[in-house]
């Protein structure tokens, strides 16, 4: 055995002054032990090699001991030959030149009598990534993949993918691809095989978007006999393989349901295998799969229900959390069908944190007629929770399940028994919420405002709180005896008031107070605008400003805008759209998932995952063949970063500069861009002269009415056309475009069909773009790979401001299009549909 | 995709870091510690297992004190991460024994050589301890597990509440003994973590069961194994609530909601007599986890009251009984309540004769503490304890203090009565008469009584 190792620890610090001299003297011992034939030689080697890595470990610059690395590690010890290795294979990128010194001896490994020996020296001299020694790769690479040993053939698949990494020609001209397919196909090896798909998933991926050779053979991956092949064998891979498989299986397409059920039928027992990640794999698989199969999609939900909760409750913190994350996606989906578990979400003692708010959340949404009682007895528990972040998540989970509408009178009673509570976090939450199910349930107004008027505003120290509070005030100051006292007290303390957004409620609830009880509130009303004037920040002092000469205007006019008849609020704005909810299911099974935001919010293009097909939005091109406006279409890029233009891929529009039709750069067509000399404009001036100018009245429109606390206003209404009519040469730019898309709601979401004919001509998105541009209909963006391709079309009404936006997706194997449709005016949105789906469905025909 | 792999201490030093495919910036390892030591620091939350820090995504796990973190570029399933990371961890301990920091940093050399095996490129390759070990040529470096330091008392809040009872088994699976021969044995541990709510009436609001019968073979030459479980067993309730006790109290049959089970599991006569075939991998495994809604009868009946006695001044009474047999006895058994945040002193008062039983009040926390170390079937425990408030109380007491939080171990005893009726391994000669542990243990996940 070997004698006592220097603790780790001692060095552990890189800070510590003893790591120079450290490394020097290590520098030392490995010189003087180089050339020792001293029969325990190998065993100080191995002392010495062990401090080094130790070193190396701590985060020590050992880096200037290579050249005595390398001298010593000729030896046939095994265990020194992995520590040299390991060295390196850290250090060689920094030390090109030294680098070389180890090529022989590993070249030589490669050719050994042990298969051990040639795996573990294929694997560190694949890992050197020095450019420069390529061409001493590529042979034992090609040898290694012929191995007769099954350790030898794995690592060489991996080899090749790491060669590709270094040098994407030489693992190109040395034809590894074909050779990894070929042995993909053929090794009676589960872990070669799944190495190989590995390694080409890597290959081909980064390279389909220069090659299209390489986006066929991605297609090939995903083809009935390769899915069929692997999922065959399934059982033979190990579980980390497995996910593998059904990560590709989840991507398949299959031609019937008979297929489907194939393929359900063999991963069944999956469903059962003890490792989550098996599990939550072939759950993706059944979700996938089952997309056009409503009752069957229903029944998968219904499935996978108990195993989800049984890994929940075994393993780590850690993997029940993941766990969850994608029950609260199931969850979020399909609330109903969760309703009867609701026990499975209640907190436990031991959770941590990030688990209660999961389950919080989840219990808000399976809230409905028949468990509501129980959930928010439940919740109110937790109100008095010594975790305090947790107690007001609960709060607000109990006024959102209100806002729901179930069982509204009971909850109001408990909301208002928390204000009995007495602690001011409790209170604050409390406030918020009664405000907001004030403005949905105006009629609960006089149960509420008899507790409220009872709180001391000095209690409340939170701003949120607090504005709620005011709020009240100023809206029920006729029901509250003695809020204009109230108020007054409060403005008399302005200057201590650090909130700006207090100082806005409490001009504005002095204001609703003076229209309804004018002389108890003259005095107050004076004073706050006084206050408000000489206030530092803008926002205050320009509403102060606001009022004052408004009321000087005219007091009724005054009165119109702050105490207007108000409408219930129905529905509170939703956070999350349904095309990012969409994305982040079609993502289902990744760390979208955990962040609850699609993957191009949190990486970059190249790293979205082995199998990412081109949906990706960053891919789209565009339909015309154009050069010029490249440049303001990079502009356009570099200043958004929303859901249609990514700003992930400036190198690629560098190769679209040179060539506008390539394959995977956004540029917009020259005739949707006004004259060229706006290029080089920035975009929002663009913005302000485009015909998209609308958008950005109708914006500040809205954040003032916000301020005034009003409803939003109508929209104007277009008389409807009877029959529909598209500008032959309309004007959109990408940009407005893009705020418009995430402007507008949806007007229109349908399926429809296209023909036989169509779908088997759109061999590429050119051809559909060019017949839909002959029906009035402009792409702006376009992209994917057969099956699958997204379009972003647009069309403007004739004679009318008025533009439709058009999501197309379609599925060339199924022949059928989602068509998701937004309009500056919904009324015609029907009427632009069916022109769409007649022009889609012509496609191919003529 | 794997960028790196390292494991680090408590104070964020690295015990070992293994970088797969060189794309992520310097100092990732000092970056997540931060973040993990700083998260939400007002909040005083935990950091979540997987994060995001400038597009590097850092998963982890906390494994005896220690953190085990990959770094990902890629968007890659959070599962796979977690699962490989906690199996890491695993085959560690099978190959050291003991997993601790010390163990660690005596065989990083060890370690480094299985994570060349385990992740090539960033890409899981096998995590059996059996096929790892003809890859492996370091000797693992024994620490004694007897005399081994406690990790302080941060120690056991950084493991996680939900770790599992240690298997007194810290030898390692490849090592050779001192004696020279391996002993040939089994162990077969059913682990019961069991969930229940009382209500301020003492009705169980919620009940639940996460089962694991887990296997560590030292057996050579994998023979195969014949695990028979309770001949009534079944799996999978009907009716539509998973809540629905009516259907189950009294009956004797063990029903199990669900249930999962390891690759090397065969279930072809499962159905018919309820036995699980295998062949037992070397190293530790779950062979089955289980969970089970039905209901039970819990080990603990708990009763807690406080009541106002004077202008600023509340009583509490604890009283813990035992609802299981005299032969059985719990350990390790810790009660805490938190108290209304203007607690200033408690005053406690043991009940006559008390043996091996502290108390604490905890300023910091706001919460009494009451820890026992064993406590016998049938018995009945009570503590009393005074608080002095610096303020009058207002209001309801009972929604200012609580809810009673217990944690036990009850080894011997399992509350599903599940068991294992035999175990059989197939013989390889007339001698060959290995050695069969089979244990059971139950401990507190959630146990928690209402005010």
């Amino acid at each position: 055995m070997a004698p006592t190792v220097p603790s780790p620890a001692k060095s552990a610090s890189p800070s510590q002054p003893s790591g120079k001299s450290e490394v020097a003297d290590l520098k030392q011992q490995l010189r003087h032990l180089a050339g020792s034939r001293a029969p325990d030689a190998d065993d100080q080697r191995r002392d010495v090699f062990k401090r080094v890595i130790s070193c190396m470990t701590a985060g020590i610059d050992v880096s200037a001991a290579f050249g005595e690395m390398v001298l010593c590690s000729a030896t046939s010890d095994v265990v020194l030959k992995k520590m040299c290795y390991l060295y390196v294979g850290v250090h060689a990128r920094n030390h090109p030149d030294l680098a070389l010194l180890t090529i022989n001896f590993l070249q030589r490994d490669c050719r050994d009598q042990d298969p051990t020996i040639r795996g573990l020296a294929l694997r560190s001299l694949c890992s050197l990534r020095v450019p420069n020694l390529v061409e001493y790769l590529v042979t034992p690479l090609a040898t290694g993949l012929k191995d007769p040993n099954v350790y030898v053939r794995m690592i060489a698949a991996v080899g090749a993918a790491k060669l590709y990494h270094i040098s994407a020609t030489a693992c190109l001209d040395a034809d590894l691809p074909a050779a990894l397919k070929a042995l993909m196909l053929s090794d009676p090896d589960a872990q070669v095989v799944a190495n190989c798909l590995h390694a080409l998933q890597e290959i081909w991926t980064l390279e389909a978007s220069n090659s299209e050779a390489a986006a066929r053979e991605i297609e090939t991956l995903y083809s009935k006999p390769v899915v069929f092949y692997f999922l065959n064998k399934i059982k033979e891979f190990s579980e980390w393989a497995q996910c593998l498989v059904l990560e590709l299986a989840s991507k398949f397409l299959p031609s019937d349901n008979n297929e489907i059920f194939d393929i359900m039928n063999l991963l069944e027992d999956r469903l059962q295998h003890a490792n989550g990640a098996v599990v939550l794999a072939t759950i993706k698989v059944f979700l996938h799969l089952t997309m056009s199969m409503t009752d069957v999609h229903q029944q998968v939900y219904e499935r996978i229900k108990a195993p989800l909760l049984t890994l929940v409750g075994a393993g780590s913190p850690e993997q029940s959390y993941s766990v969850l994350c994608h029950l609260h996606l199931l969850v979020m989906r399909a609330p109903m069908l969760f309703s009867s578990d609701y026990k499975s979400f209640y907190c436990q003692f031991s959770d941590p944190s990030y688990v209660k708010k999961l389950k919080l959340e989840m219990l808000t949404a399976i809230a409905n007629e028949s468990n509501t009682y129980e959930i928010v007895t439940e919740l109110c528990e937790y109100a008095g929770n010594v975790d305090v972040p947790i107690a007001r998540e609960s709060i607000r989970a109990v006024g959102k399940i209100a806002l729901q509408q179930y069982d509204v009178n009971a909850i109001v009673d408990r909301l208002l028994q928390f204000l009995e509570m007495d602690k001011d976090y409790v209170t604050a939450e409390t406030l918020v919420l009664v405000k907001d199910l004030l403005r949905k349930y105006p009629q609960w107004s006089h149960d509420c405002i008899a507790v409220v008027g009872n709180i001391s505003s000095k209690n409340i120290q939170e701003p949120k709180g607090k504005a709620a509070l005011i709020w009240m005030l100023g809206e029920y100051s006729q029901d509250m005896h003695d809020a204009p006292y109230i108020l007054e007290s409060l403005v008399e303390n302005w200057e201590e008031e650090h909130s700006p957004e207090v100082r806005l409620h409490l001009l504005t609830a002095v204001m609703k107070c003076f229209f309804k009880r004018p002389p108890e509130t003259q005095m107050a009303l004076g004073a706050t605008l006084a206050a408000g004037l000489s206030d530092t920040h803008q926002d205050v002092h320009d509403r102060a400003l606001f009022y004052y000469r408004l009321l000087q205007y005219d007091p009724a006019v005054a009165e119109c805008v702050v105490n207007p008849p108000k409408q219930a609020v129905s529905v509170f704005a939703d956070t999350q759209s349904t095309e990012i909810k969409d994305r982040i299911f079609d993502e289902f099974n990744s760390l979208t998932v955990v962040y609850q935001k699609p993957s191009y919010m949190f990486t970059d293009k190249e790293h979205r995952g082995p199998f990412e097909y081109s949906e990706d939005l960053t891919n789209l091109t565009v339909g015309a063949e154009a050069t010029e406006n490249v440049i303001s279409a990079q502009r356009y890029q570099e200043n958004d970063n929303d859901l249609l233009l990514s700003t992930s891929d400036k190198e690629d529009n560098g190769t679209a500069t040179n060539n506008g039709s390539s394959a995977s750069s956004y540029n917009a067509p020259s005739d949707l861009i006004g004259p060229p000399l706006l290029s080089s404009q920035t975009p929002s001036e663009t913005l302000l002269i485009n015909p998209g100018g609308p958008t950005n009245s109708l914006q500040s429109n809205f954040s003032l009415d916000d301020l005034l606390g009003l409803g939003a206003p109508e929209a104007p209404a277009a008389p409807p056309a009877p029959a529909l009519t598209l500008n032959s040469k309309p004007v959109l730019d990408p940009g407005t475009f893009q705020k418009k898309w995430g402007q507008l709601a949806l007007s229109l979401s349908q399926e429809c069909s296209l023909s036989l004919q169509g779908a088997a001509s759109l061999m590429n998105p050119q051809s559909l773009i060019r017949h839909m541009q002959s029906n009035f209909i402009q792409c702006i963006a376009s992209g994917g790979q057969p099956p699958n391709y997204k379009f972003f079309f647009y069309a403007q009404k004739d004679g009318a401001t008025v533009f439709f936006l058009v999501e197309c997706i379609i599925n060339t194997a199924s022949a059928k299009a989602q068509v998701k449709i937004k309009a500056d005016d919904g009324t015609a949105a029907d009427a632009f549909s069916a022109l769409f789906q007649s022009a889609l469905s012509k496609f191919g025909l003529s | 995709m794997i960028s790196q792999f390292f494991v680090l201490s408590q104070r964020g030093d690295h015990i070992v870091f293994r970088d797969y495919r060189g794309e992520v910036p310097k100092g990732s390892a000092e970056i997540f510690f931060r973040k993990v030591k700083f998260w939400n620091d007002d909040e005083a939350e935990e950091a979540p297992p997987v994060f995001n820090v400038d597009g590097v995504n850092y998963i982890h796990v906390k494994v005896a004190g220690l953190f085990f973190v990959v770094t990902t570029m890629v968007n890659v399933s959070p599962s796979l991460l977690l699962e490989l990371l906690q199996r890491i961890a695993r085959v560690t301990k099978d190959y050291l024994g003991v997993l601790n920091e010390d163990s660690l940093r005596k065989n990083f050399i060890l370690v480094y050589e299985l994570l060349d095996e385990v992740i090539d490129f960033g890409y899981p390759q096998t995590t059996s301890t059996e096929v790892l070990k003809s890859y492996i040529f370091n000797e693992p470096i024994m620490v004694d597990a007897g005399r081994l330091p406690p990790l302080g008392p941060a120690a056991m809040f950084m493991q996680g509440t939900k770790r599992m009872p240690g298997t007194a088994v810290t030898k390692s699976v490849v090592a050779t003994e001192p004696g020279g021969k391996k002993r040939e044995e089994i162990f077969v541990d059913i682990i019961e973590r069991i969930s229940v709510t009382f209500s301020s009436s003492g009705y169980i609001l919620t009940s639940e069961i996460d089962g694991t019968i887990q296997m560590k073979s030292y057996l050579t030459g994998n023979p195969e194994i014949r695990l028979a479980l309770n001949e009534d067993l079944s799996i999978g309730r009907t009716g539509s609530s998973t809540f629905d006790y009516r259907s189950s109290s009294g009956g004797g049959a063990v029903i199990l909601d669900d249930c999962n089970f390891h690759e090397s599991v065969q279930l072809d006569s499962f159905d018919i007599d309820r036995t699980l075939h295998l062949i037992p991998p070397d190293g530790e495994f779950a062979v089955m986890n289980y969970r089970i809604t039905q209901e039970f009868k819990p080990p603990f009946h708990v009763t807690a009251l406080i009541e106002e006695a004077g202008p600023s001044r509340a009583e509490v009474l604890l009283k813990i009984r035992a609802d299981f047999s005299a032969n059985v006895t719990a350990n390790t058994i810790i009660v805490q309540m938190p108290v209304p945040s203007y607690t200033m002193r408690a005053s406690f008062e043991l009940e006559a004769g008390a043996i091996g039983q502290t108390t604490d009040f905890k300023e910091g926390s706001r919460r009494l503490e009451w820890s026992l170390k064993k406590i016998v079937g049938g018995s009945e425990h009570t503590l009393r304890a005074k608080l002095t408030f610096s303020q009058e109380s207002h209001g309801n007491l009972t929604k200012e203090a609580g809810p009673v939080n217990m944690n036990f171990t009850i080894p011997m005893y399992n509350t599903s009565k599940l068991q294992v009726r035999y175990l059989q391994i197939a013989k390889k000669s007339k001698a060959y008469n290995p050695y069969r542990w089979v244990r059971y243990v139950t401990q507190a996940n959630s146990y928690v009584a209402r005010l």
